[in-house]
């Protein structure tokens, strides 16, 4: 799983400043494909949601459709400081946060824009984070106990 | 049939994949330095495969499994029928039922991606269908027998009479791998106008399925293209093999230089195709039989 993490990367309300430095990690000067990391548009296939932006009204709604599309295990990051915390638009009228007030956020990257260096660097953690969701989902349904799992379902 | 068809038959359902596998891995690497990139490692579509059978599918209905399941069954089968020398039309036909589930799988969801994708799907098989039956043809023409056994014992390799539906068959190949600039109905490549396409709502596990099937297909597809150049000398499989290699380079280059084009381009530019090489060549081969009996 490790080898082969999926990036579906969603602009909640984000500048273009980020987006432009996470598409930058997949051109030839940061090439994140050495990683096996791919970048896919759908959900369904992602491992990974990277999330630019803070969250505005009409961004949660299809940040939450997003997120539940996604098969388990899934981890988010948190890319920018406006999508960690708000940032900058933190006091606008219309921003309720970070991306983490309407999701789960396993891996928070700050900066302003975000380097391609700190993104490639927060992805490896989510993807060690991955593999232990992997196997926390796996014991979990070997010993057959239902309970909430506040981390993997992210309600 | 004969125990070296059974053995054939064996080989090609436990290597198949490993050989897809091979391809795709250079598929990969190739594509990335010609892109100036490092690319990924050449595992990296073992690593893919074995993380999608790994995940949770979200299982959008009870339909679209099966027909992924039968995708792979009728693909599968299909290399059967072409490694064990039999009948190389009834490949061609089984290859397009096969597409057909994929086509079902694809359209029994809500996805308007997912359905658009589909009725991408079946422009293609327009587009390439008239050539495959071309390609059986031509090798009727020069073996007079549909059988791949038959083929692979002549005297002569096929291709020194049937250039032009080689030429064709290439073309083609393009829109069955999935290749820019026919990728129309869903792309190896991320973010295309319609997300996925045909696979939207194929995921984790099924989507592994799919997959698999597509390792299956394009063995088979590479073989046909090395079908025109074995004969009764064993040397000629290396010949196959090597011209195997050069023309999926040549795919990767295409794949890499055009972008993807509107489905109307692709249907005439096909059939145009079909029809200068594949339609000129049986026309010739045709009259000049018939000059040298005269
Ligand atoms: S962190 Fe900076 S660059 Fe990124 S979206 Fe916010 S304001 Fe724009």
């Amino acid at each position: 799983m490790s080898k082969s993490p999926w990036l579906l990367h969603y602009d909640a309300s984000s500048c273009n400043g980020c987006d432009i430095e996470v598409l930058a990690a997949t051109t030839p000067v940061y090439d994140v494909e050495r990683f096996g990391i791919f970048n896919t548009g759908n959900p369904k296939h992602a491992d990974i949601l990277v999330v630019t932006g803070g969250v505005n009204a009409q961004s949660s709604s299809v940040l939450k459709q997003i997120y539940s599309q996604m098969p388990d295990p899934k981890v988010v990051v948190a890319a920018g400081i406006c999508a960690c915390d708000g940032g900058i638009f933190k006091d606008c009228y219309n921003i309720s946060g970070g991306t983490d007030t309407v999701i789960p956020v396993d891996v928070y990257v700050p900066g302003c824009a975000v380097r391609p260096e700190a993104l490639i660097d927060g992805i490896s953690k989510a993807i060690a984070i991955l593999d232990e969701k992997r196997i926390q989902s796996r014991e979990h349904a070997a010993c057959e106990v239902h309970y909430d799992n506040p981390g993997n379902k992210g309600e | 049939m004969s125990t070296v068809s059974v053995i054939t038959v064996i080989c090609y359902l436990i290597f198949a994949p490993v050989v897809g596998l091979f391809v795709s891995g250079y598929d990969r690497v190739i594509t990335a330095r010609m892109q100036g990139r490092q690319g990924p490692p050449f595992l990296q579509p073992l690593y893919d495969l074995v993380k999608l059978f790994r995940k949770e599918a979200t299982i959008v209905n009870r339909v679209q499994t099966a027909m992924v399941v039968a995708f792979l069954i009728f693909q599968v089968f299909t290399g059967c029928i072409f490694f064990a020398g039999s009948d190389i039309l009834l490949v061609f036909f089984a290859l397009t039922l096969a597409d057909i589930f994929l086509i079902l799988a694809a359209c029994s969801t809500n996805s308007p991606y997912s359905n658009l994708g589909s009725q991408r799907e079946l422009l293609s098989i327009m587009a390439y269908e008239p050539m495959t039956l071309l390609t059986a043809i031509g090798f009727y023409m020069v073996s007079k027998s549909f059988n791949v056994s038959d083929v692979i014992s002549m005297d002569k390799p096929a291709i020194l009479q049937i250039p032009g539906i080689f030429i064709g068959y290439v073309f083609i190949l393009i829109i069955k791998c999935r290749k820019s600039p026919f990728d129309l109905s869903t792309s190896h490549h991320a973010h295309q106008e319609m997300v996925k396409g045909l696979t939207q709502d194929i995921s984790g596990n099924v989507l592994g399925i799919m997959e698999l099937a597509e390792l299956y297909a394009s063995v088979l597809n590479m073989a046909v293209v090395g079908l025109f150049f074995v004969y009764k000398n064993p040397w000629s499989y290396l010949v196959a093999l090597l011209v195997c290699s050069v023309v999926y380079f040549i795919i990767l280059l295409i794949d890499n230089i055009f972008p993807r084009v509107k489905w109307n381009v692709m249907l005439w530019s096909t059939w145009a195709v079909t029809f200068v090489f594949g339609g000129a060549n049986v026309l010739l081969l045709d009259m000049l039989r018939t000059a040298v009996k005269l």
